[in-house]
């Protein structure tokens, strides 16, 4: 079965990742077009793949043409589809806020499309070995990119990253190796098939290999207590940089979680050993409490907004264990939303910080009235975090708290709006400080009168275009995905109209 | 020699190759956490995934087997060990030493600021 679209989809990223390298030994800032140009036809691409899904389901391509007994498969379903699109979107976004406001380096688009390259192979691959090295792609793309502003505080958060990151990567291996031992394949449709008919469920193998590939991959997700590398990596690194990895880097981990568990483990093997399942929704629990609480205490915006990262993933692998239909779109619409919502929140602090240099909760007082068209867009988007309808945050939390009242653990929905209204505490916060809280006694702060004002924001006169750090594209960019986030609140019956052969496949 | 000894030189026997793996795994663990030199860290971090591809050839090894590779002139194939994993183990180990350069890297970076390999120090510097 050839269906070579699949295959460019990973090729053309990783190709195009060694041009800017290639000719920037002759043209300078050849990294932005290139990165552009892929990100425009990985979108195309991405596009004609989910109206194939759309018209024929689920779809898969041979790598070399060898049989998936031997070879490595591609496979693109409903869900993939979804995770792909966000892909494609996320990255055309972000290069596009990336001309005026990021890294112009030809090394860093090199790291960027190498990223973009693994984070496709994640999403696409129907091989648990395959999907190793995807990820350790995307981690490598992404340990590199971190420390791309040659900050020594960087190269440390990225150095942390890169052990713990490895270690979860290892473990996933181990996880991979005593799933090979049990069953002799790799395929995960192969898997899928032979775990119950040879060796069976609760065959020790098969729940020691569950554990080590939940713990791995939960790694990569950042649940609490694994996340510790994720407030300095996203704190460190540069704005575009922050804004791409908190919207897909910990995105695929979950993704590649959700794929295991229920393309490989199916929720047939929650059935046999209920304690998996349990201890899966009990983690992710936790981490929906103590990310939100994590977040409420820290100063810094992009701190904070790294937290709840913690806090949300927490949302989306509960209910990817919860296992019902309700809490799977839940999970599926989440982790969608998520991703948009935090792309466009760091977009937004990049907006913020590159217009006036300031990153405390504190010094964004009063900071509505200087730049309302950034400042609207972020308290927006913070109102989706929240959940507040009609917005895709809200969509995501209600499938979840109606799919773990379904699945009779209401514990699961009580603590999603517990943690609402932790959320709505750094989230108000914030809102107060932006419009009601007077600026002038506020170390750093932007006054009324200008003080401490590098250079306005928001469009202005147009005559020093090129002396502004912040270009009407960047501020665009924020208030589209702002817009995109309110309306697909309104997308409920799409997303569940969409998925639905993939729920009737999986559950 | 008591029943328990006698399992316990029994599946050290058998088993030796396993152990082997979980030792090297808890070594590299613990010096990923305790060591306070980064150099050291990346090492263990090296141990540790050397032990998970041992793992790998392992479990891949058949008793009397003969390498994974028929004959040109045909005839019976007997007993081989297992490709697959020793593909998967040459493929991790490319991932492991790209992983390995991006992390000296980082280290080469740090030392040309803080001027120390100790992670505590780095640390302390970092916060004031």
């Amino acid at each position: 079965m050839s269906n070579p679209e699949l295959a460019l989809l990973i090729a053309i990223p990783i190709i195009a990742a060694t041009l800017p390298l290639l000719a920037g030994l002759k043209f300078e800032a050849v990294g932005w077009p290139i990165a552009a140009l892929t990100a425009g036809v990985e979108l195309a691409l991405a596009g004609s793949v989910v109206s194939r899904v759309v018209a024929e389901g689920r779809f898969v391509h041979n790598l070399g043409g060898y049989p998936r007994t031997y070879g490595i498969e591609l496979v693109v379903d409903e869900f993939s589809a979804v995770v792909i699109s966000l892909i494609a979107v996320v990255t055309l976004v972000v290069v596009a806020y990336a001309r005026r406001g990021g890294p112009r380096e030809n090394a860093f688009y090199s790291a960027f499309l190498l990223l973009l390259g693994g984070l496709m192979g994640v999403g696409l691959t129907g091989d648990v070995f395959n999907m190793f090295v995807f990820l350790e792609i995307v981690g490598l793309a992404t340990y590199a990119l971190v420390a791309a502003d040659r900050s020594a505080r960087a190269a440390l958060a990225s150095l942390k990253y890169l052990i713990v990151g490895t270690a979860g990567a290892s473990l996933y291996l181990v996880g991979v190796g005593f799933l090979l031992v049990a069953t002799g394949t790799l395929n995960m449709t192969d898997l899928a098939a032979t775990i119950p008919e040879t060796v069976g469920y609760t065959d020790p193998l098969i729940v020691a290999s569950f554990c080590f590939v939940a713990v791995g991959l939960s790694v990569k997700a950042a649940i609490f207590p694994l996340h510790t590398w994720i407030s300095d990596a996203y704190a460190e690194s540069p704005d575009t940089v922050t804004a791409y990895i908190s919207g897909l880097a910990s995105t695929l981990g979950a993704y590649a979680l959700a794929r295991l568990v229920y393309a490989v483990y199916t929720p047939a093997f929650f059935e046999a050993v209920p304690l998996a399942g349990d201890a899966l929704v009990a983690f992710a629990t936790v981490s929906i409490v103590a990310g939100s609480v994590l977040a409420v205490i820290q100063s810094d915006v992009k701190r904070m907004l790294a937290y709840s990262s913690v806090a949300q993933f927490g949302m989306i692998v509960a209910a990817f264990g919860l296992a019902t239909e309700q809490a799977l779109v839940g999970g599926i619409v989440h982790l969608v939303g998520h991703g948009l919502m935090k792309t466009a929140l760091f977009l937004g602090v990049g907006v913020i910080a590159s217009a006036y240099g300031i990153r405390t909760v504190r010094q964004y007082a009063n900071l509505g009235y200087r730049s309302p068209v950034a400042v609207a867009a972020i308290a927006a988007l913070l109102l989706g975090l929240v959940g507040v309808p009609p917005s895709i945050g809200f969509l995501g939390k209600w499938y979840i708290a109606w799919g773990a009242i379904e699945a009779g653990a209401p514990i699961v929905a009580a603590v999603v709006l517990f943690s609402t209204l932790l959320t709505l505490l750094y989230v108000a916060r914030l809102l107060e400080t932006m419009y009601f809280q007077p600026a002038d006694d506020i170390e750093g702060a932007v006054t009324a009168d200008g003080r401490g004002v590098r250079l306005l924001s928001d469009g202005g006169s147009g005559d020093d275009d090129d002396e502004r750090p912040v270009s009407f594209g960047m501020v665009f960019v924020v208030a589209a995905l702002s817009v995109a986030a309110v309306a697909l609140g309104f997308a409920g019956p799409v997303f569940e109209a969409f998925l639905d052969p993939f729920l009737e496949a999986v559950l | 020699m008591s029943l328990l000894a006698q399992s316990a030189v029994e599946f050290l026997s058998t088993r030796y190759a396993y152990v082997t793996v979980v030792l090297l795994l808890a070594i590299g663990l613990y010096m990923m956490i305790a060591s306070p030199n980064l150099v050291k860290k990346i090492i263990g971090l090296n141990l540790f995934q050397s032990a998970i591809f041992l793992f790998f050839i392992a479990m891949a090894y058949a008793d009397g087997g003969s390498i994974p590779v028929i004959p040109t002139e045909g005839g019976a194939v007997g007993e081989y060990a297992s490709p697959l994993p020793q593909v998967i183990v040459l493929t991790a180990i490319v991932v492991g030493v790209s992983l390995t350069a991006v992390a000296l890297a980082l280290i080469v970076r740090l030392y040309a600021a803080y001027g120390t390999l100790n992670e505590e120090t780095i640390r302390e510097v970092a916060n004031e």
